[in-house]
């Protein structure tokens, strides 16, 4: 859980307005010329002066997504132009890394634009802080939203123009399983699915999948039947039990459908089930071959087997006619 | 390549898809983009500085990424589609000897302002590095 006093450190920041970010330089040929060389954007409306005059922009424009361009820094960092603000429109992170959230990973770049940007323009931006999250939990570990929108603006004699905005969110997070810098490789390797801890309850669960049945738990003693595995019943506290294969006939109890942040390999959105078995019992599991739109809570399904990284066996679920 | 002639908005239809585009991941496109947008942090042109932070080799910064949204888009809609929006959501790095395939299709179509919205994947390796929407205004 976050400190409380965190959250509210934080939160008395939102809605905060931070300073003026110039740009070193006015909207220039050769820059939009360097950028659409290597982005491979061949539009003439930035490029070409006697097209762009024969276009509903009578005159060169610069490419949208140069839009933060304009105002970066450059090669040192924090080396903004005379004028600029020295607030920092990030301070509510340093609030987290004080709290030990360290990583930062950003989720969402979102440009809308007001206009077009026209050759020869200077701009600057100012920001807001716009919000920030309760504390979540992700894949990728747990922490905070925050959300900044910075607003830029054409300079004019007679009166500065806006000319589009950028929503820009983070995520501020301890990692979920901090490790060491992981070994250093020549080339990206395909991340593969985390494999299960095995143990000496478990472990039939997993050899079934392998073979393509769904084993489910029995106590021996009352023939109560139990999901996720455990040492004991918890009916009769008996130690003794054996296994039943399920039929995989089983009823779709609840959902959730994964969307963000996105973890290779899954694929996205990743719809997984709360599954009864028609023998009773309720497990975890992912679903195949559904309509996100169309699941429906008492859904049938059927169980199929599907094997991963050529290592890992497990039961998916998929919709069937009732 | 974009095409010399812009799309009218009546010619889109809902659910049309864009021409995919594969755009190979290289060392020149990541350290090229990261200079091209003024982004000099270590990890775009550094290799060495990129594994240091526990990536295998640099990686393309986002505003790289955005301008390949537009490219793909832009392909499609021609010249003087007036960009309003360029939404995307994060996900698998891009790194060199990838490769990073678009796809995406019309999801809206506002006949009043002549928008149309594109909605947009592009997908490497490991999943998709980005996902988002595009809305641009036709003749
Ligand atoms: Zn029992």
């Amino acid at each position: 859980m976050a400190d409380p006093q965190l959250l509210s450190d934080a939160r008395a920041l939102v809605g905060r307005q931070y300073g003026r970010v110039y740009a070193w330089d006015e909207v220039n040929a050769p820059m939009v010329r360097q950028w659409c060389e290597i982005m491979g954007v061949d539009n003439p409306v930035y490029t070409d002066p006697a097209f762009a005059l024969g276009t509903r922009h009578e005159g060169l424009i610069a490419p949208p997504g140069m839009l933060q361009v304009w105002t970066m820094e450059g090669l040192h960092a924090n080396n903004y132009p005379p004028g600029s603000t020295d607030e920092n429109p990030y301070e509510v992170l340093k609030i987290m890394e004080a709290h030990g959230y360290l990583s930062t990973v950003a989720v969402n770049s979102e440009l809308t634009f007001t206009r077009p940007v026209r050759m020869g323009e200077k701009l600057y931006y100012t920001t807001r802080l716009d919000s920030v999250s309760d504390e979540k939990a992700t894949a990728l570990g747990t922490g905070f939203f925050v959300t900044l929108v910075m607003s830029h603006f054409a300079e004019k004699a007679s009166g500065d123009e806006p000319v589009g905005e950028l929503l820009f969110r983070v995520f501020k997070f301890r990692p979920a399983n901090a490790q060491a810098p992981a070994k250093v490789e020549a080339a990206p390797a395909k991340p593969k699915r985390p494999l299960p801890g095995v143990s000496d309850d478990t472990r039939f669960f997993w050899e079934g999948c392998e073979k393509g049945q769904l084993l489910i738990q029995r106590c021996t003693a009352c023939q109560t039947l139990r999901h996720p595995p455990a040492p004991v019943c918890i009916e009769c506290h008996s130690f003794d039990w054996d296994t039943v294969q399920a039929s995989g006939r089983a009823a779709l109890y609840s959902f959730v459908v994964m969307h963000y942040p996105e973890v290779p390999p899954f694929d996205y959105p990743n719809p997984i089930g709360l599954i009864e078995l028609e023998e009773g019992v309720r497990l975890i599991a992912g679903l195949v071959g559904v309509d996100r739109e169309q699941l429906q809570i008492g859904q049938r399904l059927q169980v199929e087997f599907q094997t991963f990284d050529d290592q890992q066996t497990l039961p998916m679920f998929r919709p069937v006619d009732a | 390549m974009t095409s010399k002639n812009t799309k009218r908005f009546e010619d889109v239809r809902p659910g049309e898809a864009l021409p995919e585009l594969a755009v190979p991941v290289t060392v020149t496109l990541i350290n090229g983009g990261a200079i091209a947008t003024r982004d000099y942090f270590p990890g775009h042109h550094d290799a060495d500085a990129a594994r240091a932070l526990g990536s295998p080799h640099v990686f393309m910064n986002i505003l790289t990424t955005n301008g390949l949204v537009q490219r793909f888009v832009e392909q499609w809609a021609g010249p003087e589609a007036v960009f309003r929006s360029l939404k995307i959501k994060l996900g698998a790095p891009n790194y060199p000897g990838d490769c990073m395939t678009f796809s995406g299709s019309v999801t809206q179509l506002d006949a009043d302002t002549r928008t149309v919205e594109i909605t947009l994947g592009g997908k490497n390796s490991m999943g998709n590095h980005v996902t988002g929407t595009v809305a641009v205004v036709l003749p």
